[in-house]
């Protein structure tokens, strides 16, 4: 190379000359120097802030989920299909004993039939009459396997139990809210209500509910006794007779494929099982449609923030020519001068990025704080997140390097 | 000392492409030996920036050749060209060239950090030549800070600091009072003195008095009217 033709050895600049040059060109200016990374800066926190964003809400949305719907399996009766019991008009699929038959399948907690009790029975607290202040409560049919799936808190009595449902006694869960109306709020004296004008002893009142909250404006009497006084369910969609499962965390995919055979092995189509929605696909599919729009943006700030690292380069570059003539007066290669500025455009880009990868984190951490959230952030999104100022500040400053590299020292020389 | 001149130029010429060409520098011979002090004088346009351009390889001729310590610099690559301005050449600017926001000791350690001296020498070398151009009290200053006889001195002892074979001084004196002037010029007194070569390129008689050996150019054309030794 140069030592065949000089005795010397050739220019050259070490790799901690190449930085320290560098870094006093980016300290020269400190005020212009946060306004270049400026973009970067807004870019990569933005892109960092919205991947952790995304992640955290959507982790909520799964947990809300999760809770109560991902332990919930509906099966609708298909009145009509040959499943129908017979005897029973319009038919039901639900066999006598689902509470127990349900019970036995594994991951199931409780379960058990219910349904809207047709022809819009009137709740009133006397025999007679009705009560203005009572319209509007329902009456639903239950077996205890439903009520208990339904989880409803007591307060006051006792929830149903299989004795009232294997004898069909005229007894009655009453709902706060109907109680209220009625005019029940203590049960030490054994009060009855009225439905269609016959009597039913209340033997406990709920609060809430867990599952099925339409039953929160209403009373609970069990299968037994509705079958008995009222007839079969309807056949409307909404008013057919259902099951509610209330299963183990995790278990309600593996109940749901298993419980159309369990009850009605002879007859498993008699039955439309709801499963709860998966939690992963509803998260990614929140997921993907909230990131795909920010990363947008992100990308935006991004490419805003290296047009703007060009640009302040490229003024930089013209404004030096002096102090590159003099560089290369003092023995710099074209090389020399292109990889100082190039570094100083890199090192800026990564200054750039990590600011904004700690502003973004920080953003993060904020919001989910303030909502009481777990913050999520992805490792795979978040540690590389700095590079990509650094790449951003690399190519930003190609152009202007060949610039500088370029630049005639004589008439650099004679400029400044 | 060695037996080749630090100059040798033969038949160097450089004309500029245009309608009609330009000649800016007609075919000269020019030899300058080890020590001397010379001093090139013309008015503007005459020339004498081009050759100071070729002689401190920052422009290649049109014609002819250059040596530089016995080195033919003819077909040298840019690389090696750099080499030889930054191991053998000091320049010294009529605008000072020094980094505003470096202080003088930045300013001269500048000048070391293309040709391998190891980083740890570098300030003391600064310094040292620092104190030979008499600023040995004023390292730390910034240039703002300093008169421009003071900043001449730094970009001084910033030509000087990797001992070069050459300096070539561009209107040294040209944004000088003469009080300033006179003290930069008493610098170059000592450094001929201290065996140093020197190429003074000015239009300045009294600067140009003070070499021991005075070409004068005129519309391209070099001539040697006076050899005072």
């Amino acid at each position: 190379m140069a030592a065949d033709v000089l005795p010397e050895p050739g220019s050259y600049l070490g790799p901690r000359d190449l930085c320290t040059e560098a870094l006093s060109g980016i300290l020269q200016r400190p005020g212009r120097s946060v306004l270049t990374m400026l973009g970067t800066v807004l870019g990569i926190g933005a892109f960092v802030a919205v991947l952790g964003l995304t992640a955290t809400a959507s982790g909520q949305i799964g947990a809300r989920f999760d809770l109560t719907r991902a332990t919930t399996v509906n099966v609708a009766d298909r009145p009509g299909t040959n499943g129908s019991r017979p005897g029973t008009n319009p038919p039901m699929s639900f066999p006598g004993d689902t509470d127990q038959r349900l019970r036995r399948i594994d991951g199931v907690e409780a379960g058990g039939v219910w349904w809207t009790v047709p022809g819009d029975p009137v709740l009133a607290s006397r025999p007679t009459g009705a009560d203005a202040a009572a319209t509007g409560l329902g009456v639903f049919a239950a077996t205890p396997g439903a009520v208990a799936a339904m989880a409803p808190t007591l307060p006051v009595g006792v929830t149903m139990d299989a004795f009232a449902q294997n004898t069909a006694q005229p007894v009655v869960l009453l709902s706060q809210a109907a109680a209220k109306r009625l005019g029940v709020s203590r049960l030490d004296a054994q009060p009855a209500v009225f439905i269609n004008g016959l009597p039913y002893t209340v033997i406990g009142i709920y609060s809430d509910v867990r599952r099925q909250p339409a039953t929160l404006l209403g009373a609970i009497v069990p299968a037994s006794t509705a079958l008995e006084r009222f007839g079969n369910p309807g056949a409307e969609a909404d008013r057919s007779a259902q099951a509610l499962i209330a299963t183990r965390v995790g278990a309600a995919p593996v109940v749901a494929e298993q419980v159309a055979v369990a009850l009605r092995p002879d007859a498993p189509a008699s039955f439309a099982v709801t499963p709860p929605p998966d939690p992963h696909s509803l998260r990614d599919a929140v997921g993907s449609e909230l990131t795909g729009l920010f990363l947008a943006l992100a990308g935006i700030c991004l490419l805003v923030g290296a047009v703007g690292i060009a640009n302040t380069t490229l003024v930089a570059v013209l404004e030096r020519t002096g102090e590159i003539g003099l560089r290369r007066a003092l023995g710099a290669r074209t090389g020399h001068i292109a990889a100082q500025f190039l570094t100083e455009s890199t090192v800026l880009g990564t200054l750039g990025g990590l600011i904004g990868t700690s502003l973004g984190v920080l953003t993060v951490v904020a919001v989910a704080a303030a909502r009481d959230w777990t913050a999520v952030l992805q490792p795979a999104a978040t540690l590389p997140a700095p590079l990509i100022g650094t790449v951003v500040g690399l190519l930003a400053g190609l152009y202007p390097a060949l610039r500088a590299a370029r630049t005639d020292p004589l008439k650099a020389l004679r400029t400044a | 000392m060695s037996a080749a001149p630090v100059i040798r130029l033969s038949g160097i010429g450089r004309s500029f492409a245009g309608d009609p060409p330009v000649t800016a520098l007609h075919p000269t011979d020019l030899s300058v030996r080890q020590g001397e002090y010379l001093s090139v004088t013309g008015p503007s346009g005459s020339g004498k920036s081009t050759l100071l351009h070729l002689l401190g390889l920052l422009d290649t001729p049109s014609t002819g050749s250059y040596e530089l310590d016995g080195i033919d610099t003819g077909g040298l690559r840019d690389r090696d060209r750099s080499t030889l301005r930054g191991r053998r050449i000091g320049f010294v600017f009529q605008s000072f060239h020094l980094l505003p926001h470096r202080t003088a000791e930045e300013n001269v350690v500048l000048a070391q950090v293309y040709n391998r001296s190891p980083r740890a020498g570098r300030a003391e070398a600064a310094r040292e030549a620092l104190r030979l151009v008499g600023l040995g009290h004023r390292l730390d200053a910034l240039p703002t800070t300093l008169s421009g006889g003071e900043r001449q001195r730094v970009a001084i002892a910033r030509a000087l600091v990797n001992r070069p074979s050459l300096l070539l001084c561009d209107e040294p004196t040209g944004n000088l009072d003469s009080a300033s002037a006179e003290a930069v010029l008493e610098r170059f007194d000592e450094l001929h003195a201290q065996g140093y070569t020197l190429v003074v390129i000015t239009h300045d008689p009294n600067v140009a008095a003070r070499a021991g050996r005075r070409v004068a150019i005129r519309d391209g054309v070099l001539a040697e009217p006076e050899a005072v030794r």
